[in-house]
């Protein structure tokens, strides 16, 4: 075997940079470490594989999962990736750059940062944006911390029931280290509860209201009046917002939110089981300043052209160090890529449609598996999209057990006694109906 | 690279498209109802599948990429992005695959996780890791976590103090903020290491733990890490290892070996994945086998017949940072990386990175002015220039200078102004897959940088001269903030 | 030469008071102000806020740099200075000019603590 790849060193290099730098060996370049730290022993790891193994072990690994058709939401959403996006991310220019601290060689990731800015203000309604974060749960942590750094002697952060599971239990996490009290909203029939709500905010310590936009159960809420009694407790009203709903459902801006949060995974970016995604956070204007994570401005270069620069950079941690609002030193800039391209392609008009088309398999999907008498409504008559919840009338584990023999994911149980139904425009007739007749055998 | 003056939305004509759906095979679902709906529709760009490509190819080549060139950029760890990396992780049988599948059917996928936490325990000599976070400051902020959890788990409550050297990355301190712990500096000696007798008088009860990276950012070994180990543990404190510069110690030394308890690593710095322009990254966290117990979950566990499950609940766990379970797509391509490497390549990742780092130190140092003598590991630190031309009243070429005009010839600057213990820092990191020729071709155009700035700094100080935009105006874009496209209008 | 102006007091950290009765007008010293270079923001408190004495009040930003602000006395802020919110430079133009805050003092006896024109010269040129 020859010498490995990566490493372009000859024999010859190697000695005349030796030379240069007056050692006689390489080892002599760890003459500063105490020899106790210096390991001898082997290290317990394979052996170098050829690029044809690899792909050999990749293959078996594949071959170890088990491909299923999905019927499951949840905060990973199975919509149509376009062939153009992976094709313009494998760009080397884009892929192996880092972080554009050189702004004169680094206008291509800084423009398309303005431009993802851009849409997911059009998306939200919200007057600025930042360039994006870990993913969706991440961002909502980064928002209640926000809303504790935004108000005063308020030492607690409501979240709605209804959130996603994972949701709830990041930003809890967060909460918990950073010293926030976190108190959770009940749910009613289905949706956030605006009295349970006014009840909490009236102990007058509550620094940041999150909530769900579309929540857990596929339901699109009705916020009529949370934002009024948020801010009459001088409290910051957050929405969690799936971003390819809001194409079509009430912004958060419109429901008068002052921050809006979510996991832009569902603008087409495929499941991967759970990463990398992209959190989204944005604001209204005043909030600006408190607003964790890299920001894109526009302006002007010395000799007058248009150009695009990190702003704001003061607010942020290699700065402010243990004074900044979050620790956050980067984004998801290729996920940010892959949202601005496909927000490119689908537009408005796509976006729509995705929604209308994902809305009506679910639809039907509702209604038929209503006919099969193995459930019942979960909560009669709430408005959906593409993710409902169903109360099984049979045992969920003997529904679920019947349905991976058949290599569906389906019926996910995201609490007792209520299952969630995803369908996706990526999902087809035949799927829809194979999976009604597999739950009518149960 | 030329410049190009387009934003998407500038291309936009009404009706347009770039899309491809089926048509609907469903009954048409009805309408949300009004109330629910928003008013208008989004502003989004209205462009042909065409335009796109062209667009963001246009925007691609205003780009620099470690593919395009030497990327010299300290603590960053800028080595080769293999692209077998890219091959593996665009497996259509990984893309499919919803984090909230049965394990039964990922057991493929959970295999990876587990090779993965056993090949990066062996290499670091810590003993269990999770991948849930999805950067270095992440794993950070995760290992910081952990190092409560421990402590309140224990009942020992007061610990609320961590210590962190003045040399510190930037994301220490603000991630022990987040973390809820008040930060102590500890000073940095003559010679750029850790000050022991400045470290002793902090420790006591209310001491979390210390953060440290060994070598630290100005590229050296902390020499007495054993003593400042012992010192932290007896005083009842964990020690934190910034994985940021693990690199150099790739097969050579162990952070377990040397007393660290918890670390993270950066899979897109020491396992080459690709930057992608800030992210996605990977921030993997690993501990010493007693702190296993208070890592982040789920997490993937061995059963005893061999199949991978997933562990959900435990009570001494810190609880769940990331919505899944991290960034997947990463860790297959730092997996493939590893699988490539094998473990007779493992120490040659640290000497070279080593070896290319002192070599570009002693080729300069006559010209711009290193601080601390003596080896160094991947990375060090030079304070400017020796002579930077400025004379009587007249300012001579600064470090921001030498970065701008850097990128004239064809490479990306160092990291500049940090550590902060030097006004003019240039901290350089060639990283183990440069050549000798790459490193010369960079000695040889920071020696004529040195020259020029000797005579005439004012090319410096008008640098960069042939990039597509020059030098832009930083202070206008913060003091009006322009921040999206319905404020933006194209230059005249 | 950063200017000082006669007759106002000042603290450690460069900010200088002009006492009005019982209100403390505070700004920041034109040696600050030098320090940070192109200021880009300032960011102030509400009125309303109580503040302690060495507490951080707000801070000035540029493109590289933030640095916090700290009262140099106690008590409640009764007017902030509207202009610098989207005039920041103003506190480069002119730093005596331009005051930050007006703070109504809880505690008049915390200016002896503070430094004269002179003190304070011989502080910065240190």
């Amino acid at each position: 075997m020859g010498q490995f790849a990566y490493f372009p060193h000859t024999g010859e290099d190697i000695k005349a940079m030796l030379e240069k730098v007056s050692l006689r060996s390489l080892e002599d370049l760890y003459s500063d470490v105490p020899e106790e730290f210096i390991r001898k022993e082997e290290y317990d790891l394979p052996e170098a594989l050829s690029e044809e193994e690899v792909r050999a072990r990749f293959a078996g690994l594949a071959a170890k999962n088990r491909p299923m058709k999905v019927f499951v939401g949840a905060g990973a959403y199975d919509h149509y990736a376009p062939s153009v996006i992976p094709y313009l991310l494998s760009r080397s220019e884009f892929l192996t750059a880092y972080t554009p601290y050189q702004c004169e060689i680094s206008q291509g990731t800084l423009r398309y940062i303005f431009e993802y800015q851009s849409m997911i203000c059009s998306l939200t309604g919200m007057d600025v944006s930042n360039a994006s974060m870990y993913d969706g749960p991440t961002a909502a942590a980064e928002a209640m911390m926000m809303a504790m750094a935004s108000t005063r002697k308020k030492s607690r952060v409501l979240l709605s029931g209804a959130l996603l599971p994972g949701v709830i239990k990041v930003v809890s996490t967060y909460a918990k280290f950073h010293g926030v009290a976190i108190g959770l909203i009940p749910v009613m029939g289905g949706q956030t509860c605006i009295n349970c709500l006014k009840a909490e905010l009236a102990k007058g310590d509550v620094a940041g209201v999150i909530v769900p936009s579309v929540n857990r159960y596929g339901i699109v809420e009705d916020h009529t009046g949370f934002a009024d009694a948020v801010h009459a407790e001088k409290a910051l009203f957050i929405e969690y917002c799936d971003p390819s709903a809001l194409a079509v459902v009430k912004t958060p801006a419109e429901w008068g939110a002052d921050i809006a949060v979510g996991d832009g995974q569902s603008l087409g970016i495929p499941l991967t089981y759970g990463g990398p995604y992209v959190g989204f956070m944005a604001v209204k204007k005043e909030h600006l300043r408190k607003m964790p994570g890299r920001i894109v401005g526009q302006t002007t270069d010395k000799e007058g052209k248009r150009a695009y620069v990190l702003t704001l950079q003061a607010r942020e941690q290699h700065i402010r160090r243990e004074k900044a609002t979050s620790n956050i030193c980067s984004n998801q800039s290729l996920m940010a890529l892959y949202v601005t391209i496909y927000l490119s392609l689908m537009g408005a008009e796509g976006l729509r449609e995705v929604n209308q088309l994902s809305a009506s398999g679910a639809a039907y999907l509702h209604d038929r598996l209503l006919e099969t008498g193995k459930f019942e409504e979960a909560f009669p008559g709430k408005p959906f999209l593409k993710e409902f919840a169903l109360r099984p009338l049979v045992p969920v584990e003997k529904l679920q057990e019947k349905l991976l023999a058949a290599g569906y994911f389906a019926a996910l149980q995201i609490e007792e006694g209520i299952v969630t139904f995803c369908v996706t425009e990526r999902r087809t007739k035949e799927e829809v109906d194979g999976l009604i007749s597999i739950i009518r055998e149960v | 690279m030329k410049y190009y003056d387009k934003l998407i939305f500038e291309l936009s004509a009404e009706g347009r498209n770039g899309y491809s759906l089926p048509k609907n095979r469903f009954p048409s679902a009805n309408p949300l109802p009004k109330s629910l709906t928003r008013s208008e529709a989004p502003l989004l760009p209205q462009v042909s599948e065409v335009d796109v490509v062209r667009h963001y190819t246009n925007l691609s080549q205003m780009n620099f990429g470690v593919d395009t060139g030497f990327y010299p950029l300290g603590s960053c760890t800028m080595k080769y992005n293999p692209k077998i990396n890219e091959e593996i992780a665009n497996l259509p049988a990984f893309a499919g695959i919803h984090p909230l599948q049965d394990a039964s059917t990922v057991q493929g996928v959970l295999e990876v996780y587990y090779n993965m936490e056993r090949m990066l325990a062996e290499i670091t000599g810590l003993s269990a890791f999770t991948f849930n976070p999805c950067a270095g400051a992440h794993g950070e902020l995760t290992g910081l976590m952990v190092m409560r959890q421990y402590h309140l788990c224990r009942g020992d409550l007061g610990r609320t103090k961590v210590i962190v050297p003045d040399s510190a990355h930037g994301t220490n301190p603000a991630s022990a903020a987040v973390c809820g712990l008040e930060v102590v500096v500890v000073k940095s000696k003559e010679n750029g290491r850790i000050d022991v007798n400045d470290l002793k008088p902090l420790l006591d009860d209310t001491v979390a733990g210390i953060m440290m990276t060994n070598p630290n950012t100005l590229g050296l070994f902390e020499t007495e890490i054993k003593e400042i180990a012992s010192l932290v543990h007896a005083a009842g404190g964990l020690l934190y290892y910034d994985g940021a510069n693990m690199n150099p110690l790739m097969g050579v030394v162990r952070p377990g070996d040397m007393g660290f308890d918890i670390m993270h690593l950066n899979l897109h710095k020491t396992f080459s994945t690709p930057h992608g322009g800030g992210g996605p990254g990977s921030g993997p966290v690993g501990v010493a086998a007693y702190l296993e117990p208070y890592l982040p979950l789920p997490k993937v566990v061995r059963c005893d017949d061999g199949s991978f499950s997933i562990l959900q609940d435990r009570e001494t766990s810190a609880g769940k940072v990331s919505g899944f379970m991290g960034n997947f797509g990463v860790i297959l391509r730092a997996y493939t990386y590893l699988l490539m490497l094998g473990k007779e390549n493992l120490r040659k990742v640290g000497e070279f990175s080593v070896l290319g780092a002192n070599y570009i130190k002693e080729s300069l140092k006559d010209l711009y002015k290193l601080p601390i003598e003596g080896v160094c590991k991947h990375e060090f630190v030079f304070d400017g220039l020796v002579n930077d031309g400025g004379h009587d009243e007249v300012h001579g070429a600064t470090t921001l200078d030498v970065a701008k005009r850097l990128l004239d010839f064809g490479f990306h600057a160092p990291t500049i102004y940090f550590p902060l213990l030097f006004h003019q820092a240039l901290m350089i990191e060639p990283t183990e897959t440069e050549s000798k020729e790459t490193l010369d071709a960079f000695i040889a155009v920071m020696r004529e940088i040195a020259r020029e700035a000797a005579e005439d700094p004012a090319i410096l100080q008008e640098a960069p001269h042939n990039t597509p935009v020059r030098r832009p105006d930083e202070t206008a874009a913060a003091r009006n903030p322009i921040l999206k496209y319905t404020d933006s209008k194209p230059c005249e | 030469m950063s200017k000082i102006m006669e007759g106002l007091l000042y603290s450690e950290s460069h900010e200088w008071v002009k006492v009005d009765g019982d209100i403390a007008i505070i700004g920041v010293s034109d040696f600050a102000q030098k320090e940070m270079g192109e200021i880009t923001y300032v960011d102030m408190p509400e009125v309303d806020d109580e503040i302690g004495q060495g507490e951080t009040f707000g801070a000035l930003e540029s493109v590289k740099a933030a640095s916090d602000l700290y009262s140099p006395v106690s008590g409640v802020v009764v007017e902030v200075n509207e202009e610098l919110e989207d005039a920041p430079e103003k506190v480069n133009e002119d730093a005596f000019e331009n005051w930050i805050i007006k703070v109504r003092m809880s505690d008049k006896g915390e200016l002896d603590g503070l430094m004269d024109a002179a003190a304070y010269k011989a502080m910065i040129e240190e």
